[in-house]
């Protein structure tokens, strides 16, 4: 069975639909790409696939494999977090508390995992700094380490939404690269929330386009080939060129 | 030696009297739980909710010394339904939160001094609630500030990472099965119970600067949410004690004098801080300097040896050049 199934699902927020007849498989280890524009039901879709939302109409199915602690989930960052006070471990330990019952403390398990899930992704130099004190890129490993903290082993699906803004073409690359090992090595299906098209359909296996007008799902590469693909690859930002031709090229 | 030996005989009469052991143990109370929910509240820069809860527990109070009701029965659960509604507020983002918050205390304000002049004047026990006395606080007060500063303390202790995640991230928190609005919600309620408590010691007007002051002081010092929160309890507790017995000491109101003690602390952690930062830079500076120096000395050594290297080179080759020419000119090719 696939990980996540919405058939003809549709969500509303605050009382406003914001997708509707939405239907999509997420394999296991796949790799969706969500892209549309601003106000198209993007992130409403994401708390739909996190469970903080049920469907206003059709149905959401989720694998058995889908338990606590199995999704790992990368929010937009707020303005707020970059200068917050704290430390880099304790903002990844933050994401063991999906495992943990209301009155526990952190033990050296979660220790250990939330250095392994920073080791992963290149980062455990970083575990005793300060987190308003490192640059945007890092930041983002920071982040994404304690999303892979969640479950560590048990990871099935990581969540990221809009990973890459603010962040400048170079460290963009490493980080789809990452983000790809994760998905290739361990067989963690990535859904991932972005405006930029062009990444999205040279890294993702599958793109979920959506629009008020119209809706695509189906594989990166087909869709680089349709009439709205190939506008929305033209549209894109040339700050992109750090990581087309880096891998399969799509024009 | 003398003015010591009156200093501690002065300190020594200051605890003599049981509304000052009163008011020492309530206000350390209330401080240290002030600071502990003030660091959620201020990282969130949802610190406004405290300066609006003062005002609706002042407007409280006068409705209910109007009304001749139990002043602390009207205020509490006042408060506590303020602070739902601009917890609401605030973190509504549609909404202009604070705007609507400076419309509810100005409004709160405006009922509690229309109450106050349909009854007949300000009464001594309604000045208290709005600058603080540390002669108005009861033993009803003591025990309730010992009960709900454990609750808090227990909260906090037991709750605290989820307090943390739910300030850093709560988007996270809420997609990690936190209950973030629950969470919320409780440390709204426990800041509506720190105000209403400390209303009496510190004054409606002045009991916010106890929930803003220790975090913002302890941001300049350290950089870690644990050292953050540390640090603001300890200021908080230190400020409230030089504070009150400064107050004893010079007769000035208590809860202007604590205020002014978190000012002093806030300037001086404000100030050690932008020392060390200029210093670590000079520091910064002085080691550029001395490692652009020992570049600088390495590459004219280098290019001294490269040029001295080329030269030597481009001699033997055009040396060679010329051999190799002069050896086949002779063999006349």
């Amino acid at each position: 069975m696939a990980l996540l199934e919405l058939e003809h699902a549709a969500f509303s927020y605050d009382g406003h639909c914001a997708v509707s007849g939405l239907s999509f498989l997420l394999e296991d280890a796949d790799y969706l790409c969500v892209v549309g524009e601003n106000g198209s039901g993007k992130s409403t879709l994401v708390k739909g696939m996190l469970g903080q939302l049920e469907p206003s109409a059709g149905a959401i199915r989720r694998s058995a494999l889908l338990k606590r602690g199995s999704i790992g989930y990368l929010p937009q960052q707020h303005a707020l977090q970059k200068n917050f006070p704290a430390s880099v471990e304790e903002v990844v330990l933050s994401g063991r508390l999906a495992k943990k019952k209301l009155f526990s403390f952190y033990t050296s398990a979660d220790r250990r995992a939330a250095l392994n899930a920073l080791a992963t992704l290149g980062a455990a130099e970083l575990l005793k700094a300060r987190y308003g004190e490192l640059s945007g890129g890092q930041q983002q490993r920071v982040l994404l380490a304690r999303a892979l903290a969640v479950g560590h082993e048990d990871l099935k699906l990581l969540i990221l939404d809009e990973p890459m803004n603010g962040l400048d073409p170079l460290i963009k690359r490493e980080l789809y690269d990452l983000i790809e090992t994760l998905n290739r090595e361990q067989q963690i299906a990535i859904v991932m929330v972005s405006h930029d098209v062009k990444a999205a359909v040279n890294f993702a296996k599958n793109i979920l386009y959506l629009d008020s007008r119209q809706e695509y799902y189906g594989n990166a590469h087909a869709f680089s080939h349709t009439a709205v693909g190939q506008e929305l690859i033209r549209d894109s930002c040339s700050d992109n060129c750090a990581i087309c031709g880096l891998h399969r090229e799509t024009e | 030696m003398g003015s010591w030996a009156t200093f501690w005989t002065t300190l020594g009469g200051l605890f003599s009297y049981e509304f000052m052991v009163r008011a020492l143990v309530i206000g350390l109370l209330v401080s240290l739980c002030a600071a502990l929910i003030g660091v959620s509240l201020v990282l969130k820069r949802y610190s406004m909710i405290g300066d609006g809860l003062s005002h609706v527990g002042f407007g409280a109070l006068a409705v209910a010394a109007a009304l001749n009701w139990a002043p602390l029965a009207v205020c509490l659960p006042v408060v506590l339904v303020a602070a739902f509604l601009l917890l609401r507020l605030s973190e509504n983002s549609r909404l202009r939160s604070d705007a609507a918050i400076g419309l509810i205390s100005a409004s709160a304000l405006a009922i509690g001094v229309t109450a106050i002049s349909i009854r007949g004047g300000v009464n001594t026990d309604l000045e208290n609630y709005l600058f603080g006395s540390i002669l108005a606080t009861t033993n009803v007060d003591l025990v309730l500030s010992v009960v709900v500063c454990l609750v808090v303390l227990l909260a906090f202790v037991v709750l605290y990472h989820r307090i943390f995640a739910v300030t850093f991230d709560q988007d996270f928190a809420a997609a990690s099965g936190m209950k973030s609005a629950v969470l919320n919600a409780l440390i709204a309620g426990l800041t509506a119970l720190i105000i209403v408590l400390g209303m009496r010691l510190m004054g409606a007007l002045l009991i916010s600067s106890l929930i803003i002051f220790p975090t913002l002081s302890a941001l300049w010092l350290t950089r870690s949410f644990k050292g953050v929160t540390v640090t603001a309890a300890i200021l908080a507790v230190v400020c409230f004690l030089v504070g009150l017995v400064v107050s004893y000491m010079s007769g000035t109101p208590t809860g202007a004098t604590i205020v002014i003690a978190n000012l002093v602390a806030f300037l001086i952690c404000y100030a050690s801080s932008k020392i060390r930062l200029a210093t670590q830079k000079g520091a910064g500076r002085e080691a550029q300097r001395t490692a652009a120096g020992e570049a600088r000395g390495g590459a004219l050594g280098a290019t001294g040896r490269e040029t001295e290297r080329g030269a030597l080179l481009s001699a033997g080759e055009a040396r060679g050049g010329a051999l190799g020419a002069t050896g086949r000119e002779a063999k006349g090719e």
